[in-house]
């Protein structure tokens, strides 16, 4: 079987794909409230819009594993809830409900029609539900189309019937929607183009000018039985279609987007035809004529046949049409259309899918970069702006007219409310510790044009502050306390110094209290509010009772002083220097009562925990004890067996700190747990058994080199602990998946924390560091990521970073797009002429103008680190020049001083490949690298796509050949060179004398250079096309890479032929060698392989946390970022191999994609176990759970810790 | 004999559902539309790899999508002339 293998990795996201390839609207939840469903990659989200606050929630996130080509939503009539149409590559379609209840989608229907996959004539590219929900016609783009019939059966249950064809062969189809008929029978639109005609007709004339239709297919709903009913040629650039609201809303029919056009048509109706207006300015081309790439459709509310379309054309303009309607003598609109019109509204992103809510909020989904929500402010109804009808046009495609101009401007009807972090084009990422915290950072390029980003990515959660003030010293511990049970807010902070106490009262100021009857001449040791109107101070001498300013003073037995105390609203307990244990509970008149035995313990005391009382009783039943013998002890409160221990747990070190609370588990349910932090900075949280005392279930993690100190604090009404470190870190249960998750805070250091909470911070924390003072809150959980971001100026292709200083290095470039020299120019040329036109409009809203064949491209220098990171410096390429690529690189000949390489071409046509020059620029480094110096560029004969620094002189691969050079004085001298790869170098490796390269299409070689006799030969190729993007050298013999389609794979030299070509004078032999089915005499082997649905356009092997070990750690164009672990143990494999089975067969994917073919979608799975299926083991209900654990012969909690374990030693 | 007549009408069978299905007489023409065409429609059904050609042409993504459709009209050029055009073709020529 083709699993087997012995090298296993274990797959994790760690950031799902950000892209969104559809966005739907919908009353998804049953209520009035409007959701969307967003497909982004294998993933289906459902988003909140959060109309009061202007912002998007994510409510649920499933991975489907799948690849989502379509989504449509439909209502049944009648009923208030949308449901959601999957077309999948399964071959299947999925109809599936979200349960607001549960907080999850459930699959209703799934029907398989095809094979799996994404085939030319499989059923899935495009959908389209009817807008009264009584059918879908699922699409392929050639040939087959299938609709299903909805409907509900006598228990109000949905339906779908068997498929019926409307299958026509030799037909492609580019779009496709339902019309909008009323309750007539349901017809869909699709535009068409026939391709049979132009495969008969051998001089090439009907495939030159292939013809476009609409079609129309009716389904009778009586006969049951689809027609191809009305069909019309249209212009024949069209590209897509637009439903025109019908039955009582409107006229019905579509609108016919092609080339310059926007054109009305409908079986019964006239065609009416506008431009689309082109954009008019100095460095615009007056003859680019433009095309919508997406659009929205939206009624207005109340009044019925009042609705607009808004439609976007390449640049990002948005237009507003409309249509007019012919009115009959009483001034009341008939069925019939009068004109069309159009006029700009304003210019957005391009998007992907809008999204028009109810609320006067659109969301668009961009296709690259951020995803934004605006809010219309007007609909630009009563503007200045020129509006276009179809009176002044033709409607013939082919009849001349005169274009139409209109001048961008800012917006004017939106308002950006709020925007989506999306690094949707992840183009490269390093990883990278520049911070100098324990976690490396991960450094990334996305984005296109001008709103191209460099991103640092930091694990951690985003802090506020609120305050941070100075204190008059260094105090070493702070509290927060309410002054009676019935407060609401807390009344004081209370901060012990080494030799005292110093209370502050929290109110509209923050002053020193005198009165508060607290003892201030000692430090303190724990402060609480006791009973109704009590406060108790500990402190090193005995315990403080203060009730409405009465004291009682219970002192300390004589030569102990206290050195731990644990307090809760009923019971107090203090630890003595001797090692005792006093036990105090409140009595039902309010006072401290001392029970009247004290419990030795072995050791001293370190630490103590009480846990709050439960709601409802009068005492926590547990304390816990930790003893500087390494121990833990459990000991009980209960009246009967008060201070008897129940159990005890060894640890590797002192216990510094406990904890005891309850938190939500994955099930849902409550949970007992004792936290423990260790004097070796480690964590540990166990299951505290609620009956027994039992501890089960340890779960570790390292958070830091010092002790670790816990407390108990509330982030979103849930009790999370906050663990301090050498940083803060917060445990608490993902709102998603219900994962207990332990997360940095990005924050500085803390000594001593406290819950916080004020009528200005309800769920604040007070933290203190040397001699200040922090209160704070987090915001969000479950957002894990921290992003910064800092604008670059072109698509960035490739990111290089100093070697030794923390500065990176990008290349940018895009394709026809006016360099800056060019359009000075042009504005230099009109400037004069039209005043006001020489005003530049921003280019990350408005995009640069462009130009067929031209290239802008640049060299950034970025500093990610300062306060305001920012780009240094910018270096404009001239001359139709574009970088391709980058390296740094040490030259030997110049003592290893290093040199920023950037390989460049000239005149470059992507497809089919062209270019009239490459180049390699030279540039040296000046002020540490904050500043570039051109040196001198070298001709070669193609644009290099890969450079690497090798044994101190620069590797480039040129199309097929491999070259070393070296630093000359006017230019790069040549010192050995090969023919190597079959097709053109695009990425090389290397390690020692060994070189990797990767081929655009025919996999990877092994090159060995031999420095006796200076030459490149390969040894070892590849036995399947892989179309690389990426590789990374796992060890000398291994390289793991990522191709095109998605796949992820690790391949291995030969162990025989790796050592002989490492031989010295191994060349004869190797040069002479006998090829072996016209390659390299030797073949690698597959060690791994993977699909991973996004492509890989970085691949590295790095460790991600303390002390864990390394990994590979990829990122994916849709913005996915993703891990490798390696298994260590054998065990551990079969464990997880056994899981995911289980896994697969009580969990099939939502769409009904077979979870082994979809990870083995071009070559079977290998090696690999999918950590995402596994992690929904978490997500699964209980008997399933139970199920699963029985058949694994394990229980559900160490099963949960497996899977939280495998992911936290190595990653986040 | 029945056998091979049942060959032939399952091979026609799947012809007709599965679009470029070969047959002994396969031209490399007809071959090499049958692959362009799978390519194409392959490209525009992945969204990554439709996204990866949009960003290196700096074109939308939604119009990179049509481009791959319409190639699929016409991917490996017209038709050759069959062979009875062919010939007369040839015959003209040489008279």
């Amino acid at each position: 079987m083709a699993t087997t293998s012995n090298m296993f990795l274990y797959s994790l996201t760690l950031q799902p794909p950000t892209t969104i390839s559809q966005a739907l609207l919908g009353q998804f939840s049953g209520t009035k409230e409007q959701q969307i469903i967003t497909a982004s990659g294998s993933r289906l989200t459902l988003l909140q819009p959060d109309p009061r606050q202007g912002k998007v929630n994510t409510l649920l996130s499933h991975d489907i594993f799948g690849i989502i080509r379509s989504i449509a939503s439909f209502r049944l009539a009648g009923s208030h809830k949308d449901y959601i149409i999957l077309a999948t590559d399964s071959g299947r379609i999925a109809i599936v409900e979200y349960l607001p209840k549960t907080n999850r989608f459930s699959r209703i229907h799934l029907e398989t029609f095809g094979k799996s996959g994404v085939r030319r004539v499989i059923p899935g590219q495009y959908l389209a539900a009817d807008p009264k929900g009584r059918a879908c016609l699922i699409s392929a783009v050639e040939k087959n189309k299938l609709v299903y019939v909805l409907n509900r059966n006598a228990q109000a249950e949905l339906t779908i019937s068997s498929p019926l064809e409307a299958h026509k062969p030799g037909v492609l189809v580019l779009s496709l929607v339902a019309l909008d008929v009323g309750y007539s029978n349901p017809v869909f639109a699709a535009l068409e183009i026939d391709y049979s005609e132009a495969d008969q007709d051998t001089s090439g004339k009907a495939g030159s000018e292939p013809e476009a239709q609409l079609v129309y297919y009716e389904l009778d709903l009586g006969l049951n039985h689809v027609v191809r009913k009305w069909s019309d040629t249209v212009d024949p650039t069209s590209s897509f279609l637009f439903q025109v609201p019908g039955g009582n809303d409107g006229p019905s029919g579509v609108l016919v987007c092609g080339e310059e056009n926007v054109t009305y048509r409908h079986s019964n109706q006239e065609a009416f035809r506008v431009p689309i207006p082109r954009r008019s300015g100095a460095t615009e081309d007056p003859q680019r004529k433009r095309v919508i790439v997406s659009g929205v459709m939206h009624k207005l509310k109340g009044s019925a046949g009042a609705f607009f379309f808004l439609l976007q054309t390449d640049d990002g303009d948005l237009f507003k049409v409309t249509l007019d309607m012919v009115e009959d003598n009483e001034g009341n609109p008939t069925g019939e259309v009068q004109r069309l019109k159009i006029k700009y509204f304003d210019t957005i992103p391009i998007a992907q899918s809008l999204c028009i809510l109810k609320s006067g909020f659109l969301f668009a989904a961009s296709e690259f970069g951020n995803h934004h929500l605006y809010q219309f402010e007007k609909l630009g109804d009563d503007d200045e702006e020129l509006e276009f009808t179809s009176d002044e046009f033709p409607t013939d495609p082919e009849a001349a007219y005169t274009p139409v101009y209109f001048r961008p401007r800012p917006l004017e009807n939106l308002v950006l409310v709020e925007s989506m972090d999306s690094m949707n084009p992840l183009v490269d990422c390093k990883v990278a510790n520049l911070t100098g915290e324990d976690a490396p950072q991960i450094y990334s390029v996305s984005g296109n044009r001008a709103r191209s980003t460099f991103r640092m990515l930091k694990h951690g959660l985003e802090v506020s502050e609120i305050v941070a003030s100075e204190l008059p010293g260094t105090p070493s511990a702070v509290w927060t306390t309410k002054l009676t049970k019935y407060d609401d807010y807390d009344g004081y902070i209370v901060l012990s110094f080494t030799n005292a106490t110093l209370v502050l009262s929290i109110g509209e100021t923050v002053e020193e209290v005198t009165e508060s009857g607290f003892l201030t001449s000692v430090p303190t040791l724990a402060v609480q509010q006791l009973g109704e109107e009590g406060l108790i101070q500990v402190h090193p001498k005995g315990i403080r009772h203060i009730v409405q300013g009465r004291v009682n003073e219970w002192p300390a037995p004589q030569h102990r002083s206290i050195v731990a105390a644990a307090t809760n609203e009923n019971q107090v307990v203090i630890a003595l220097s001797s090692g005792e244990i006093v036990y105090f509970e409140m009595d039902a008149d309010g006072s401290l009562a001392e029970y009247d035995e004290k419990k030795e313990m072995s050791g001293t005391v370190t630490s103590l925990s009480l846990g709050r009382v439960p709601e409802g009783l009068r005492r926590s039943s547990f304390l816990a004890v930790g003893c500087d013998d390494c121990t833990v002890r459990i000991l009980s409160l209960d009246p009967e067996s008060t201070l008897e221990m129940k159990s005890i747990q060894a640890l590797t070190s002192a216990p510094s700190s406990l904890s005891i609370m309850s938190m939500e588990d994955s099930t849902g349910g409550m949970t007992l747990f004792l936290h423990i932090g260790l004097h070796s900075g480690v964590y540990l949280r166990t299951v505290l058994d609620e009956v027994t005392g039992e501890l089960t279930d340890t779960r570790q993690k390292f958070l830091g080199p010092k002790p670790t100190k816990l407390f108990q604090v509330s982030v979103q009404n849930q009790s999370c602990v906050l663990a301090l470190n050498s940083r803060p870190w917060l445990g608490y249960t993902d709102p998603l998946t219900k994962s207990f998750v332990m997360t940095p805070l990005s924050y500085s250091e803390l000594e001593y924390g406290w819950n916080f909470s004020s009528e200005q911070c309800l769920e604040g924390m007070v933290g203190i560091y040397a001699n200040f003072l922090r209160i704070f809150t987090i915001e969000k959980l479950g957002e894990t990521m921290i992003q910064k971001s800092i604008p670059l100026t072109y698509t960035p292709k490739r990111l290089v970073k100093h070697p030794e200083q923390p500065y990176f290095y990008t290349i940018e470039s895009d394709n026809n797009t006016l360099p800056p020299e060019l359009r000075q120019q042009l504005l230099a040329q009109s400037g004069g002429a039209v005043n006001g036109d020489s005003e530049v409009l921003p280019p990350e809203d408005f995009g640069y103008p462009r130009a067929k064949g031209r290239w802008a491209s640049c060299i950034s220098v970025v500093d990610p680190l300062s306060e305001e990171p920012s780009v240094l410096q910018r270096i404009d390429l001239e001359g139709n020049e574009a970088a391709v690529s980058a390296a740094v690189v040490p030259f030997a000949s110049q003592e290893g001083e290093s040199f920023l390489i950037v390989g460049t071409g000239k005149d470059m046509v992507l497809s089919p490949r062209k270019f009239s020059e490459g180049y390699i620029h030279v540039y040296r480094f000046h002020d540490d690298g904050r500043d570039l110096e051109f040196i001198h560029k070298t001709k070669v004969e193609e644009p290099p796509m890969a450079l690497v620094p090798f044994q101190g002189r620069l590797l480039a691969g040129i199309g097929k050949t491999l070259r070393v050079y070296d630093l000359g004085l006017r230019q790069l001298l040549r010192k050995a060179q090969g023919e190597v790869a079959p097709q053109l170098i695009v990425s090389l490796q290397t390690q020692g004398n060994r070189i990797v390269v990767g081929d655009v299409q025919q996999g990877v070689t092994y090159v060995v250079y031999k420095p006796e006799s200076n030459k490149l030969i390969p040894f070892a190729d590849d036995n399947v096309n892989r179309w690389t993007t990426c590789t990374a050298m796992v060890d000398y013999e291994s390289v793991a890479g990522g191709d095109k389609f998605g796949n992820v794979w690790i391949l291995r030299a030969p162990e025989r032929a790796s050592q002989e070509s490492d031989e010295p004078g191994s060349e004869i032999q190797l040069l002479h060698a006998r090829n072996y089915l016209h390659g390299a005499p030797n073949r690698v082997s597959l060690m791994v392989h993977f699909y991973t649905q996004d492509l890989p356009t970085s691949i590295v092997k790095t460790n991600l946390v303390v002390g864990g070990q390394d990994v590979l750690v990829w990122s994916g164009l849709q913005g996915t970022v993703g891990v490798l672990i390696p298994f260590v143990s054998r065990e551990d494999v079969d464990f997880f191999q056994n899981l995911e089975s289980h896994m697969r067969s009580e969990d099939p994917p939502l769409a009904g994609r077979d979870h082994l073919i979809y990870r083995g979608y071009y070559t079977p799975v290998k090696g690999v176990i999918d950590g995402d299926l596994c992690e929904r083991f978490t997500l699964l209900p209980n008997d399933k759970k139970q199920m699963i654990a029985g058949e694994l012969d394990r229980s559900v909690r160490e099963i949960e810790r497996k899977i939280s374990d495998i992911r936290t030693r190595s990653a986040f | 004999m029945a056998d091979k007549l049942r060959n032939q009408q399952e091979l026609e069978r799947l012809q007709a559902k599965y679009v470029g299905t070969g047959h002994p007489d396969t031209t490399s023409w007809e071959w090499k539309t049958n692959i362009h065409r799978d390519t194409y429609s392959s490209i525009a059904g992945h969204p990554p790899l439709l996204s990866y050609i949009a960003l290196a042409e700096n074109e939308p993504v939604a119009k990179v999508r049509v481009q791959m459709i319409r190639k699929m009209l016409q991917p490996a050029g017209p038709p050759p002339p069959r062979d009875e055009e062919a010939f007369v073709l040839a015959r003209q020529d040489g008279s």
